[in-house]
């Protein structure tokens, strides 16, 4: 009899190539995404060395981070932007890889894109040079970011070295009440273990509440596996997974969708396997979450107090909680409700999907944008935006007052001009709140859309449970 | 890539926890297509004030700074986003090792592949490191995996060992794994039928 795996060392297990004595593994990818800002360096070293790009037929692209999300009629305006986008057109013009660049209608936050086209599929090793790359998790891949000179080695050979990482089990059980969704588990698992908690690990998120979430909830859940520390986080595919692939743009087919899902119905954890770590949580009493300080563990039931730094554990903690509420300007041991807000920003590979928007909508629907406050709602993809606006999402967002743009990363990480000035407060359903991630002084609380939305419409920090 | 030899440097302390790469820097200097040009906005944020002019107080604008080739951070250095501009810029301000309690995982693979050499010490050493003098010297010795402290203490740091390897030898990963072709050719044929490729589904 074999030994009983996890999901995670199934997949580890058929994606070796080869495992040299003194070398790491030489691990197999089944899908690279590629965007404009992780790989133009790579793409230098391939015409350095002379080397071609071994799969194209795997490697697939977008443009999201620096493309600008207002008017696309208009030429990119800065220019040091354009040049990496266009860059990235003709590095997979010359190389053979499809891009659904920002005139496609298949463009989209690579995150979004890879899902929605059908390009992530359980079973799989994805890679991509970005930290949210564990989003795909939510299919049952093994899904992570990587560096630059990694993109140029799996460009090159479609292969990667890595350790075998340790398994971290996750369980989440409970049912989740009225207003309470994704964002606000992951942010209170993150808050329980730290941002270092997950270091050297991939978690599987499994348990009754995992299982209820629907795909675009659970990619919520496995994107911010990084802001845990883990590079990796993924769910057990089930009939909600193979529901949502079938039938996508790259999806198999016929006799091979079949053969597919007969492999995948394979890939959940064997009864009896161990894990190398574990940590349960449940969701059953969890409030809406909200962020008060400079990291993503930094989140708290919005109806809590502001932490005081004397009360923490450790002389390291207090340290980073008071440098934390000084950059923000917060108060210790005062409530966040009630606290003024400039700017709502709903959007990003966290929170960037139809669902998202509709619980959104939910919330603005009939109501205004506190006057001073500036919303911005940023679908994820053209297929979103689409959709969101087939079923009149738009122009809710738009009677309510608040701007409804084209799809890309936005304000998540302020590259394209969509940034906040110095000192002003934004509740974002993005995935972090470092200083000076929205813009230079900029003050970050994460939250889910409905949070988000809630606080557009009073212009203070606000339990949406309250307008639902 | 050059060899990493052995070297000893003065220490440039940053005692905070968690600094994470949009610190190390700032997303709005990602827009370039080039790995050069990134040692001056290492830490822009942290380094310089709204109109661009250093900050007189922050470590890295102090004399002290000057040719250090060592940073001693707080714990889990390097987390969030997986940028390699964050060692890029590192590199280029003069940094050959960054010392903390811990690293995130990509950080610490990216730094590797760059011949920045993340030390992991335990608690109480990285607590010794932070008290030493301004102008004392610790020596980094990759070969042996040990640093030594002014006084001869020495401290042993892991590094996983194939990157150790490269470090000390300067080759890169990329030519080791071209050279597995064969094998990654075997592993193809065997899955052929269980690799999905990007060609859209017919109708």
């Amino acid at each position: 009899m074999t030994q009983p795996r996890t999901i995670i060392e199934k997949i580890w297990d058929s994606h070796v190539v080869t495992e040299q004595p003194g070398a790491p593994a030489l691990l197999y990818i089944d899908l690279h995404l590629v965007h404009e800002v992780t790989s133009p360096q790579a793409f230098e070293g391939l015409r350095r060395r002379g080397l071609k790009v071994r799969r194209p037929d795997l490697t697939l692209a977008t443009t999201d981070h620096s493309i600008p999300t207002i008017d696309w009629s208009l030429p990119i305006a800065d220019p040091v932007a354009a040049k990496q986008v266009a860059q990235l057109e003709a590095n997979c013009a010359e190389f053979g890889i499809v891009c659904h660049g920002m005139k496609s209608e298949g463009q989209g936050v690579i995150h979004v894109m890879g899902p929605e086209s059908g390009a992530t599929q359980p079973g799989m090793t994805v890679v991509c040079g970005d930290s949210h790359t564990a989003t795909h998790g939510a299919f049952g891949a093994l899904a992570f970011g990587i560096g630059t000179s990694e993109v140029e080695n799996v460009l090159a050979t479609q292969c990667l070295l890595q350790r075998k990482p340790l398994t971290y089990q996750v369980a989440v059980d409970g049912r989740l009440g009225r207003g309470v969704s994704a964002k606000d588990i992951i942010l209170a698992l993150i808050a329980k273990i730290g941002t270092g908690g997950g270091t050297g690990c991939v978690f599987e998120y499994c348990g009754s509440a995992i299982r209820a979430l629907s795909m675009e909830e659970r990619m919520t859940v496995c994107n911010m596996s990084i802001e845990a520390g883990a590079r990796a986080g993924l769910v057990a595919p089930d009939d909600t997974t193979f529901q949502f692939v079938k039938g996508r743009l790259y999806a198999p087919q016929g006799a091979d969708w079949d053969a597919a899902v007969a492999r995948w119905k394979k890939l959940p954890t064997d009864e009896g396997a161990t894990y190398d770590r574990k940590v349960s949580l449940d969701v059953s009493a969890l409030e809406p979450m909200i962020t008060y300080g400079t990291s993503p563990g930094m989140g708290m039931p919005v109806t809590a107090l502001v932490p005081d730094p004397a009360q923490a554990k450790d002389a390291q903690e207090r340290d980073s909680i008071a440098k934390a509420l000084h950059y923000m300007d917060l108060q210790p041991g005062k409530p966040l409700l009630g606290h003024p807000i400039q700017v709502v920003f709903i959007g990003s590979c966290t929170n960037g999907r139809l669902r998202d928007l509709q619980d959104a909508a939910r919330v603005l629907k009939g109501r205004k944008v506190k006057p001073g406050v500036r919303a911005l709602i940023v679908p994820g993809s053209q297929e979103v935006k689409r959709l969101a606006e087939a079923e009149g999402l738009d122009k809710i967002f738009l009677e309510a007052g608040a701007e409804w743009r084209q799809s890309g990363c936005s304000m998540c990480i302020a590259m394209n001009g969509d940034m906040l000035r110095p000192g002003e407060y934004s509740v974002s359903t993005s995935n972090r709140n470092f200083e000076g991630r929205q813009g230079p002084g900029g003050r970050t609380l994460l939250a889910s859309p409905l949070t988000a939305a809630a606080c557009a419409v009073t212009g203070v920090v606000t339990d949406a449970r309250t307008l639902l | 890539m050059t060899k990493f030899t052995p070297f000893s440097s003065r220490l440039v302390p940053l005692p905070i926890d968690n600094i994470d790469t949009d610190q190390i820097i700032p997303a709005r200097f990602l827009k370039t297509i080039s790995k050069d040009g990134l040692g001056d906005q290492l830490f822009y944020d942290w380094r310089y004030d709204a109109e661009g002019r250093p900050k007189p107080d922050f470590i890295l604008n102090t004399p002290r700074a000057k040719g250090c080739r060592i940073l001693l951070a707080g714990g889990n250095f390097g987390c969030g986003s997986s940028r390699e501009h964050a060692p890029w810029a590192l590199t280029q301000f003069g940094f050959r090792a960054v010392i903390s309690t811990s690293f995130a995982d990509i950080f610490k693979q990216n730094a590797l592949k760059n011949s920045l050499l993340p030390i992991v010490v335990p608690k109480d050493v990285h607590a010794e490191l932070f008290a030493l003098p301004e102008d004392a010297e610790v020596q980094v010795d990759l070969a042996s995996e040990t640093i030594t402290l002014p006084g001869g203490k020495q401290t042993r740091f892991p590094v996983d060992s194939f990157a150790r390897q490269c470090l000390l030898e300067g080759v890169d990963e990329l030519g080791y794994i071209l050279l597995q072709e064969a094998a990654i050719a075997v592993y193809e044929s065997k899955r052929t039928g269980s690799i999905n490729t990007l060609r859209p589904a017919a109708g």
